[in-house]
């Protein structure tokens, strides 16, 4: 039954790499603006890539 | 199509308005103006027509195409504008009021485009925010602002930044609190399980290992997350006030204590979970409360109404100069449309001031040759120069806002139930807590310490510190749905323990446009010339309105002039005698008509018929009616008193009725209702109002543009739902007693707790049941009985 202490921290390290993640998006902004970037997704750009190419 | 052209109407490509001219076009397609043309040519050089693509007529129209952007040449102003610089770059950001489709995020997106030295565009698009980088070397923020104006997309440029403003309020880190709590409460309570569900003896180092996890996670949870509350109670303890935070941080506290000793004695499972659960559920409480209108301000004062800058005369010369510069003396040039931002004496040019923001009322006033012209008016017609006579905080208008009134903060004017409530709360509380102490005390230490902690664990107030936001936040999305925006969820309370209402006319309860006379009577081009050439020497309202109406005609010698107030006015013009005003005043006699302001004419005593003024009340002025019993309504007019008998049919007296009143007195008026102890709500629009609506108990903004200015208040209302005023306040009645119901269901559960807590037998699992129960229980009530509330009113 040991093995519940690396299990549980196994988990603990999952959920906490999960933490930081939320935390560094949050710092970085990603959560600010939930609502342009689901308009600015349906804008298509091909013309844009071809005179940049 | 075989139809006659002229009738087919044509929409400008870029806008969408109608064109009346087929003077412009490009590549077959319609524009209504030079402007939109040349917005189109523009975007077609850069390859950018896909945004006619996304939406039909995406654009603004351009019919006004005078640029003033000079004033961001002077390096002051440009300091206070950007966020950021160095050597390479700057950036900034803009508010954009046009922004409102997916072509305005592309187009705006795609600066590069058209211009190389934008390195970076990004839209906020709820917010209306324009963020760009760009290369200072290249191109200047003037050159920036124009390229905008020519695609036009004109930022809001405005003293006091809203968008600094914005972003100061939202470094709280309240997210990521909330983010901590609930990953520990997560797993404490996966680590809790094992405990309730019973462990064998011989597992018995799991148990250790469980109940030290569980203290390491309630770390985090009590010293980040739940720290404001120690911060708050502390602070409030200091000013001798008991707040609710109190009483939480103290179930904090004791949960944690009692939770670490349980564990490092071996003596329980501790309470981690219901502590992770309490602070995660009250930090998603605040989280609810804090509602924001990201395009809405209600701190706004005379300075986001005023130009940044305005031109001087030095030399000659024009010079830009920071509003803050201005200085008595200062000879000021302001163009058409352009705002007067300081008290000022007219030196050259024929003025025509509109003082719509002033007094609502938008006629514009003649002004001749050395007369004063009050700050706040907007020119109408050519350039005009005048001189500063006061500084722009001290004019008429802005020295409004040193008044005390404006000086302390005064965010909640009055108690919240929460808070009146939470006093009792926290006395009860510690009172039941200590006598259960003693009362094990002598018979058995550790009980009493069992008891006395399980007390302030049972009654932590978690349901009751809940309530407030779950209802209000609920209160607020539907007052939201219905066009009435609050500041915050505290207003609802206030709305509710209004007793008085005070009301503006002009722009409150009236509509902005004025276009409603009806001519009742055959005038002659030669009569129309000789009416007008009367009224253009009045300054009363209805004249102003009767020569807006008729137009422009020649002006003509009047002679004999003679006005009597609220009667009328006898001329002589051409020879005729004109007589226009009262029925009385023009013909002598005056048989008793039914409702509606009307100004008869007369021509050398001939009665020719009359000019009538329908009233353009806001729909649902009459609902107000239903007010009567239950509020004093009071009604503060700038205006003369012409609709004083129009408005009866409104308000039933004519006591309540104020005409002539100065911003000062309106301020005034409601300091001494208040005085009186009236709870008062000022309804206002204008900055005229500006001052009663700070002093009032709430100040509510009408509106009908919410985006347009609106002066600093508690509420801003969309003109549109002013009928649904006495729905809001019943509404907002029921919302508080909605707070008191599930005040009560919250004490129940706190009864049910208390009675297991006093014998000093609270186990882990009850409290770890009842804290969540509690706590869904008056959240489901809570959004369904404001729901339900919201029907009755048929608000939803």
């Amino acid at each position: 039954m040991s093995v519940i202490y690396f299990l549980i921290g196994c988990s603990v390290v999952l959920a906490l790499i999960f933490l930081t993640a939320f935390f560094w998006a949050q710092r970085t902004g990603q959560n600010e603006d939930l609502y342009t970037p689901s308009v600015r997704i349906l804008l298509d750009d091909s013309e844009d890539a071809d005179t940049e190419k | 199509m075989t139809g006659n052209p002229t009738i087919e109407k044509i929409s400008c490509y870029h806008c969408g308005d109608d064109c009346l001219t087929e003077a412009y076009t490009l590549d077959d397609k319609h524009f209504c103006c030079h402007g939109c043309k040349s917005v189109y040519q523009l975007l077609s050089e850069s390859q950018l027509c896909n945004y006619y693509t996304y939406n039909d007529h995406p654009g603004a129209t351009r019919a006004r195409t005078d640029r003033r952007f000079d004033y961001l040449s002077e390096p002051a102003i440009v300091s206070q504008l950007i966020d950021y610089t160095d050597d390479q770059v700057t950036m900034v950001t803009f508010y954009i009021p046009h922004i409102h489709c997916s072509s305005c995020l592309w187009l705006l997106e795609k600066l590069h485009k058209i211009n190389p030295a934008v390195h970076y565009c990004r839209v906020d698009f709820l917010k209306k925010q324009l963020n760009i980088r760009f290369d200072h070397h290249r191109i200047s923020l003037q050159q920036l602002v124009e390229l905008l104006y020519d695609i036009g997309y004109e930022p809001l440029i405005s003293l006091q930044d809203v968008i600094k403003e914005q972003s100061a309020a939202t470094k709280d880190q309240l997210v990521q609190k909330i983010a901590v709590a609930g990953f520990c409460f997560g797993n404490v309570m996966l680590l809790s399980f094992p405990e309730y569900f019973g462990i064998s003896a011989y597992e018995h180092s799991f148990r250790l290992f469980f109940g030290w996890l569980n203290v390491l996670f309630s770390l985090p949870v009590v010293f980040y997350s739940g720290r404001e509350y120690f911060v708050s109670a502390w602070q409030n303890l200091r000013r001798k006030s008991l707040n609710i935070d109190f009483p939480l941080a103290l179930g904090i506290a004791v949960l944690f204590i009692r939770t670490f000793f349980e564990v490092a004695t071996h003596t329980g499972a501790g309470f981690a979970d219901t502590l992770c659960g309490l602070v995660f559920f009250l930090l998603v409480g605040k989280f609810v409360q804090k509602k924001t209108y990201h395009h809405i301000s209600f701190e706004r004062d005379y300075r986001s109404f005023f130009p940044v800058a305005v031109n001087t005369i030095v030399d000659e010369k024009e010079k830009p100069v920071p509003l803050a510069d201005l200085h008595t003396g200062h000879r000021i040039l302001i163009r058409n449309n352009e705002i007067i931002p300081a008290d000022a004496i007219l030196l050259k040019g024929h003025a025509l001031i509109d003082f719509s923001f002033v007094t609502g009322e938008s006629v514009p006033i003649n002004k001749t040759w050395g007369e004063i012209i009050y700050a706040g008016g907007r020119q109408t017609g050519e350039a005009i120069e005048l001189e500063v006579i006061k500084p722009v905080s001290q004019s008429y208008l802005t020295q409004l806002w040193n008044n005390e009134a404006f000086n302390h903060k005064q965010d909640n004017r009055m108690q919240t139930f929460n808070q009146k409530v939470s006093k009792y709360f926290t006395v009860v509380l510690l009172v039941i807590a200590i006598s259960s102490l003693l009362f094990w005390l002598p018979t058995d230490i550790n009980r009493g310490i069992a008891a006395f902690t399980a007390v302030l664990i049972v009654a932590c107030p978690c349901a009751l510190a809940l309530s407030t936001p779950f209802t209000m936040s609920a209160a607020l999305s539907i007052f939201d749905r219905n066009l009435f925006y609050l500041k915050n969820t505290a207003v609802v309370e206030q709305l509710a323990a209004i007793d008085t209402i005070v009301m503006d006319k002009t722009g409150t309860i009236t509509t902005s446009d004025n276009d409603n006379i009806r001519l009742n009577a055959q005038l002659s081009d030669e009569e129309r010339e000789l009416v007008y050439n009367v009224c253009m020497h009045s300054n009363h309202p209805l004249s102003r309105m009767i020569c807006r109406y008729l137009g422009t005609h020649k002006r003509l010698n009047v002679t004999d002039l003679s006005e009597a107030a609220g009667r009328g006015i006898t001329a002589s013009v051409n020879g005729y005698q004109v007589r226009i005003g009262s029925e009385q005043h023009v013909s002598g006699y005056s048989r008793n008509t039914s409702a509606g302001t009307k100004v008869h004419v007369a021509v050398d005593g001939n009665y020719k018929g009359y000019f009538a003024f329908a009233h353009q009340y806001r729909e649902g002025l009459k609902n107000i009616n239903g007010l009567e019993n239950d509020y004093e309504l009071y009604l503060l007019s700038g205006d003369q008193d012409h609709e004083r008998f129009e408005l009866i049919r409104f308000f039933k007296t004519t006591d309540k009725l104020f005409f002539n009143q100065s911003p000062q007195d309106k301020l005034d008026f409601t300091g001494k209702l208040q005085e009186h102890g009236a709870k008062v709500m000022m309804i206002g629009d204008g900055l005229n109002d500006a001052g009663a609506l700070k002093q009032s108990d709430l100040g509510i903004a009408v509106t009908d543009n919410v985006n347009n200015f609106s002066p600093g208040s508690d509420a801003i209302m969309d003109g549109r739902s002013f009928g649904k005023l006495p729905a809001f306040l019943k509404f907002s009645k029921d919302t508080v007693r909605i707070i008191h119901a599930s005040f009560l269901i919250s004490l129940t559960y706190n009864f049910i707790g208390l009675s297991y807590a006093i014998t000093g037998k609270l186990s882990p699992l009850f409290a770890a049941i009842l804290m969540p129960v509690s706590t869904v229980t008056i959240i489901s009530f809570t959004s369904l009985a404001t729901h339900f509330a919201a029907k009755k009113r048929k608000l939803s």
